[in-house]
């Protein structure tokens, strides 16, 4: 069985007995003339952990949550409320708890119908059964001696294998019922080495919406330990980071984050419609350089930030934001997008059944330009070549952005000279891409950890662009005397 | 072993304490030699208004529960929402399957009995809040109100919102330790827009306690929201510099946080700290003396044990500028060959000793320098000290305020900065398990224009 649907329906409502009747019956609970859109969620996930430290599996944890989380959306209004039981009455309690939000009641009764699931961006497998145990613990221990046998100033080594599947069916207030089944897979080798007393650290990893089998294909998993070990003894050699406003070339791929912070966050339709971010009212302004395209896209097969459906069961976009550096879109939910008289974009994202969906990125990328990116590191006389990234943070009303490197170096007379320390970078969301001189011709996306935060909501997110020069970033070192 | 509660709390504790009893009995049928378990449940209700009408109301119910079993050195760990008594079986053998795998850890295990909390020392964390959904959104709207009307610069919102959380926790472990306590935590907070030409700025402020009477007047947390917004306006970048930086004291407590991790029996046994072998050890000039007190009445952060069940003690974390301990799980003391602190689940309450300046006089203390109000992204590096983030604040010159600054960094190592803590402000003002004033430092580079 590969229906998503079908898959949902029996891990979800069959063991508790929950039949098209119950739904329903909640969706009428929720419902009244005064309510404009009302929605049930309901999830099922599990994940399975392991950790290895000193060499040894240290530790391991199973965990199982589930629940539904039922909302009634009157206006600008929002009831909500959820339960883990998911049992009639707790939910009908719910249902009634949310639906206080707007007076009166009594509701036409609705047709439950599935749509048919049209987009299939992975499979609808449980990836913690999709390798066995005892091979998992193989791969950490291969990770550890991969990692600790490239250099002898690799002192710790730690490494974390998390498989995740994640079933979610949505019924909404016209009786469309949807569902997705994702997988999420993630590995991440943290690496301290150290060389006459000073130690350094870096951190690798990689994820997908895939069968643990793609760790293993092309030596991915060992690749990872490989890049934490390169990352920390380059970390070893460097010196202070500069200090003031200098031209900086950020790497391709996860540097993407850039894109994410200074202006992802900041066309998210909530904002946008509240009027509160620095991007407000500016569509079909130029925001960009000539030549900068960004998308925000769900539909990547297989990627970290991408879903067949969003969590209110609208199906994922490709969602232009800027081209050829005009704003031309936000990301939208459905309570936005009705509000603001918009499409929704498939960007209706939720943690889980016990918090509200918004407007939240998927894959969040910059389309490649035409430099090569040799030619581009050439170009600066003197600045800062940022080749790998940390996390960062965005004001969305003042535009004000951070992101912090954790590789980084000098670039003198065109050439890559010597590393310096992490440092934090930061700029205007606004006004950084309309200085961005040259875009590489080497589009890379993330290897796959992103996660996002907004409003104590995390959810899996992927970045990426090509190799880019910025004319003047902020760069917070302590090189200054 | 339940402290002061009420009848209907009672009978919920021993629910949950039954659920313990369940879980240890299964882990013990399964084979394991030891075995812990937390369970939790708590209800809740959040109200948010923007813009005078009501935004989202919600209500929260939460279920939790987590298990660890050992076979000798080996451990498996198993948490799921559901309480039901299939479930915690289900849970069990999952932790089980789990434990089968993991290789024998030498330290792995639960902490010496004897350590165990013998009395739970009652900590008045309980005080539940029956306020209506209705009284909730008047209390966030007149918070909201008094934001907006407070300067006609403020021009927009992102809303106010009031919270009230009642939860219960219980621990058990196998040796015949159960303990648990009901408390509550209710919050009111709002974030305002303020507007100037083209320029927008956003600040907010917020209130949170164990008892809603000990909360700040909703008016007075929406005049202050408003106030930082419009003394952010008109904020300017500076030139890259070295100078002396203060910081509000809310940033200075993120300081003290960076302490603590670096202290942390998790950061020392991996070597991951800018603080190894400093036991003993002047990390801030003499004057400094900061304390933890887990058993204040009320805290924000008290707990009667810690996560391993061990009774937790006030105790002095920095004596005149010395470190005096480190802060330690079961776990991390044993890979130390130390013993637990009682910090397992972190430190709680912290306090810093503070100076006799207040706002005005730590700012001429100042002189000329940067005020730090904000600061922004994660660029902590905990194994090297190495620090630098974002900052917004302001340019002060001869102990007077001279206008707001923004899109800048402030960089130096964490060792060199406590070092060089020249002075504590008493000006603490604001809520949280940390109490500390602002705090002067020497010099650290600041990165603009």
């Amino acid at each position: 069985m590969t229906d998503s649907i079908a898959l949902a329906r029996q891990s979800i409502l069959a063991p508790v007995g929950l039949g098209d009747s119950d739904l329903d019956r909640l969706i009428s609970a929720l419902s009244s003339p005064a309510i404009d859109a009302a929605d049930v969620y309901f999830q099922s996930s599990r994940l399975q952990s392991w950790m290895l430290e000193d060499g040894i599996i240290k530790d391991g944890s199973f965990n199982i949550e589930q629940g539904a989380g039922l909302r009634a959306i009157s206006g600008e209004k929002t009831g909500f409320a959820y339960s883990d039981e998911l049992e009639l009455g707790a939910l009908t309690k719910a249902a009634d708890a949310a639906r206080a939000i707007a007076r009166g009641g009594g509701a036409a009764p609705v047709n439950i119908g599935g749509a048919p699931a049209r987009r299939r961006l992975y499979d609808p497998m449980n990836p913690i059964e999709s390798l066995d145990d005892a091979a998992k613990i193989d791969l950490l221990h291969r990770v550890d001696a991969e990692a600790r046998g490239m250099d002898t100033r690799v002192k710790e080594v730690m490494v974390s294998l998390v498989a995740v599947q994640d079933t979610i069916l949505v019924v909404s207030d016209d009786g469309r019922l949807n569902a997705d089944v994702r997988p999420l897979i993630r590995l991440s080798v943290v690496v301290v080495a150290e060389e006459n007393g000073r130690r350094e650290q870096a951190h690798s990893g990689g994820g997908a919406r895939l069968d643990l089998g793609w760790m293993l294909a092309e030596d991915r998993a060992l690749g990872f330990a490989r890049e934490a070990v390169r990352q920390a003894l380059v970390n070893l050699e460097a010196g202070p980071a500069p200090a003031g406003t200098m031209t900086v070339v950020l790497g391709a791929g996860w540097p993407g984050v850039l894109l994410h912070e200074a202006i992802g966050h900041g066309l998210e339709g909530d904002f946008n419609r509240k009027g509160t971010s620095a991007f407000s009212g500016r569509l079909n302004e130029r925001v960009a350089a000539k030549g900068v395209t960004v998308v925000d896209d769900g539909t990547l097969p297989g990627r970290r930030g991408s879903l067949n459906i969003d969590d209110e069961g609208t199906e994922s976009h490709c969602t232009t934001l800027i081209e050829d550096g005009v704003l031309v879109g936000y990301m939208q939910d459905r309570l936005n997008a009705r509000l603001m008289g918009m499409q929704p974009t498939g960007n209706g994202r939720r943690e889980s059944y016990a918090h509200l969906p918004m407007p939240r990125m998927t894959n969040t990328y910059m389309r490649a330009g035409n430099h090569d990116p040799g030619e581009i590191i050439a170009s600066v006389e003197h600045g800062l070549y940022a080749a790998n990234f940390g996390g960062g943070q965005v004001d969305i009303t003042s535009g004000k952005f951070t992101f912090s490197a954790s590789e980084a170096y000098l670039i003198e007379n065109g050439k890559i000279s010597q590393p310096v320390k992490g440092a934090t970078l930061i700029g205007n969301g606004p006004d950084v891409l309309t200085r961005v001189s040259m875009v590489g011709n080497d589009l890379k996306l993330d290897a796959g950890v992103g996660t996002c935060g907004k409003d104590g909501q995390s959810v899996p997110v992927g970045v990426g662009q090509p190799t880019l020069r910025v004319d003047g970033l902020t760069v917070g070192g302590t090189g200054a005397d | 072993m339940a402290n002061l509660a009420t009848a209907d709390t009672t009978e919920q504790l021993q629910r949950l304490e039954q659920s313990i009893d369940r879980l240890l009995s299964e882990a013990k049928r399964c084979g394991a030699t030891a075995a812990e378990a937390v369970v939790s449940a708590s209800t809740g209700l959040e109200v948010a208004v923007r813009m005078g009408e009501i935004e989202t109301v919600e209500h929260t119910r939460d279920h939790g529960l987590g298990v660890t079993v050992y076979f000798g050195k080996r451990k498996g760990s198993a948490s799921t929402s559901d309480l039901t008594p299939q479930a915690l079986e289900d849970a069990v053998a999952q932790a089980c399957t789990i434990a089968r795998h993991t290789q024998e850890d030498p330290c792995a295990g639960l902490a010496p009995a004897e350590l165990m909390a013998r009395e739970l020392p009652s900590l008045d964390l309980d005080h539940p809040w029956g306020i209506s959904v209705d009284g909730a959104v008047r209390l966030a709207t007149d918070c909201e109100d008094a934001a907006r009307a407070q300067d006609n610069r403020i021009i927009n919102s992102e809303g106010a919102s009031l919270s009230t959380h009642a939860g219960l926790k219980v621990y058990g472990n196998s040796h015949g330790f159960v303990g648990g306590y009901p408390s509550t935590r209710h919050g009111l907070s709002v974030a305002v827009v303020g507007k100037s030409g083209d320029e927008m700025q956003r600040d907010y402020w917020w209130t949170s306690a164990r008892a809603p009477e000990d909360l700040e007047a909703a008016e007075s947390v929406g005049r202050r929201a408003a106030e930082r917004t419009v003394a952010r306006l008109g904020g300017r970048r500076l030139g890259t510099r070295r100078a002396p930086v203060l910081f509000r004291a809310e940033q200075a407590a993120g300081l003290l946080r960076h302490l603590c991790g670096a202290i942390s029996g998790s950061a020392l046994y991996r070597k991951m700290s800018f603080l190894l072998d400093q036991l003993g050890e002047p990390l801030f000039p003499v004057f400094v003396q900061v304390q933890e007190d887990p058993l204040r009445p009320r805290g924000l952060a008290s707990a009667p044990f810690d996560g391993d069940g061990v009774a937790t003690a006030p105790k002095t974390i920095v004596r005149d500028g010395v470190l005096q301990t480190y802060l330690l799980d079961h776990y991390a003391g044993c890979r130390l060959g130390m013993t637990t602190t009682g910090n397992a689940g972190g430190v709680r309450n912290l306090s810093l000793r503070m100076g006799d300046k207040d706002r005005a006089e730590m700012l001429q203390a100042l002189d000329t320098g940067l005020f730090v109000t904000e600061l922004m992204g994660q660029g902590v590096n905990n194994v090297t000290g190495d620090y630098s983030r974002g900052a917004s604040g302001f340019w002060v010159e001869n102990g007077v305020i001279q206008y707001p600054v923004e899109e800048i960094t402030i960089a130096g190592n964490l060792k060199d900065m406590f070092k060089g803590l020249v002075e504590i402000g008493n000006d603490h003002d604001f809520c949280g398990s940390t109490t500390t004033g602002s705090w002067l430092i020497d010099k650290m580079t600041i990165a603009g224009e």
